[in-house]
């Protein structure tokens, strides 16, 4: 349990610092194409940093105006807040304000930068669809996202992806253009660099926001799995989000007020779901290039993962009973 | 001054750094332990305040449920007014048995159990059992952090010469080992299963 909860952790900074590695390479080939040299480094790494500090602090906000998110009253929705309030306390962090969102959809997400200034949305369908102990399960994921900070970590993620696509956008313009009218000066447009270098130099530019992408895809999944597993060790009780899980297989209805944008939010993608019908018919091979797209793995596997879970019995151990 | 001496007091330094470190983490452990137990109190209060008015409440529809009442509120009075931890765990236990008998008897009770105050007090009541609970397993996270720190190197080393001595977990009565489950038909319970051991 708490190995696999390590491994998990490690693998999240690996792809976190792969990313990096991309936004330093992509800043160093605009200095050294463009002939800023170091300067590009410079450019790529303070653009990072103040694109991602102001999502940082606007990302609750502008997630939950998104998804049409209201405060839930305590009068009205008790049970919620009990809950909420019960699993906080399991997690040592403060209650987070709660919202709901107006939707026959079942679905949840958390948001804010930090346990401090969190906040978790369900919707209106999961409420009515799940019984307590499942709606807890639900619940206990979306708190392991707010105590593992997930919420910094795909900010910090889908920031980068834009910075990378908009450099890697600004350099392909600004040699297609300097292709285009200059092209009296032969090494001007390669910098200092070698001509088959600077192929390659074009070829990652073009590649670039693919890679970058697919990085913040498996980062989400990664976080995904993580907040299934640490929501377990909250509850002490798999079978509750394993039955919620189950629930959110068979159901068809979709969030009407998600979108590409904050698809990653969600406890199941709303955006695959929509996917899934579409591609029913489609062929297998598909599959495995539809995954490397996908925010969230696909709910079968979560499931298996948390029944291994609850069949090594570990997750029982320093219970306190009740 | 020769290398040596500047070697002996770059290690002192670094000795004394770590040590400050290693005294403050178990400084902070120790408090969050209090912290997590005053909380568990907390919740404890709670459910003490929620008893006299679920008693009223199914008194109004069930007044000759006498004796049940009687168990209630005596046990309560018992978990309040309990000297130390011992007896307050074994009061607690004595409440939460006669709290389900009083449920039981709610059954009973069509018109009870339609109650929009009855139904109210229900949730607040499944809701402070499973905090309880999880204030109780939080506790024990916090404990089992502490212990670990105090049996590891180096930090055994500052536990043993500063006096820290190591915190009990919370163990309930067998008794009580079974879940406290409030679940009257919606299912669910306060997702605390026993132990899959």
């Amino acid at each position: 349990m708490y190995e696999r909860i390590a491994s998990n952790e490690r693998k999240t900074w690996l792809l976190i610092a792969v990313f990096i590695v991309l936004v330093a390479l992509i800043g160093w080939l605009v200095g050294e194409l463009t002939g800023f040299g170091l300067w590009g480094l410079g450019i790529a790494f303070g653009l990072s940093i103040a694109m991602t500090s102001g999502s940082y602090f606007a990302s609750d906000k502008v997630a939950l105006s998104m998804s049409r998110a209201a405060p839930a009253n305590e009068n009205d929705y008790p049970q919620l807040h009990n809950v909420v309030e019960g699993l906080s306390i399991a997690a040592g962090i403060p209650k987070p304000r709660v919202y709901v969102v107006k939707d026959e959809a079942p679905n949840a997400f958390a948001t804010g930068r930090n346990p401090e200034h969190a906040a978790v949305a369900v919707t209106t369908g999961l409420l009515d669809k799940m019984r307590r102990d499942e709606l807890e399960g639900v619940l206990a994921h979306e708190l392991s996202h707010v105590k593992n900070r997930d919420t910094l970590v795909m900010t910090i993620a889908v920031t980068l992806v834009g910075v990378i696509v908009l450099l890697a956008d600004f350099m392909l313009r600004a040699m297609w253009w300097g292709a285009m009218t200059g092209g009296d000066d032969d090494d001007s447009g390669g910098g200092g660099l070698g001509a088959p270098i600077a192929i390659l130099g074009i070829v990652l530019l073009i590649f670039a926001p693919l890679i970058a992408q697919l990085l913040q895809f498996a980062i989400s999944r990664r976080r995904e799995f993580l907040a299934d597993a640490d929501g377990v060790f909250l509850t002490r009780y798999p079978d509750g989000l394993i039955s919620a899980l189950e629930k959110l297989k068979s159901d068809r209805t979709v969030v009407r007020s998600a979108s590409r944008a904050t698809a990653h939010l969600w406890i199941e993608s709303p955006i695959q779901l929509e996917a899934r019908r579409g591609r029913k018919g489609a062929s297998k091979q598909g599959a495995w290039l539809n995954r490397l797209f996908d925010t969230h793995p696909p709910l079968d596997e979560r499931i298996a993962a948390l029944r291994s879970l609850a069949l090594g019995g570990q997750v029982a151990t320093p219970r306190a009973s009740t | 001054m020769s290398v040596i001496v500047w070697i002996v007091i770059a290690i002192i330094a670094v000795v004394v750094i770590l040590t400050i470190f290693a005294y403050n983490r178990l400084v902070r452990d120790r408090n969050r332990i209090d912290a997590a137990w005053s909380q568990i109190d907390v919740q404890l209060k709670r459910r003490y305040d929620l008893i006299p008015n679920l008693v009223e409440t199914v008194k109004g529809y069930a007044s000759h449920e006498r004796q049940t009442f009687e168990a209630v509120t005596q046990a309560r009075q018992q978990a309040i007014s309990a000297g130390n931890i011992e007896d307050q765990a074994k009061a607690e236990n004595m409440l939460t048995q006669t709290l389900r008998q009083l449920f039981a008897v709610a059954e009973a009770y069509p018109n009870l159990k339609a109650n929009q105050s009855f139904l109210s007090l229900q949730e607040e009541l499944t809701g402070t059992e499973s905090r309880i609970a999880f204030a109780r397993q939080f506790y024990n996270e916090q404990v089992l952090t502490y212990d670990n720190a105090l049996e590891t190197f180096p930090s055994n080393l500052i536990g043993n010469s500063f006096n820290f001595p190591p915190k009990p977990y919370f163990e309930a009565e067998t008794a009580s080992r079974e879940p406290v489950r409030v679940d009257f038909g919606q299912g669910g319970g306060t997702g605390a299963p026993p132990p899959a051991s």
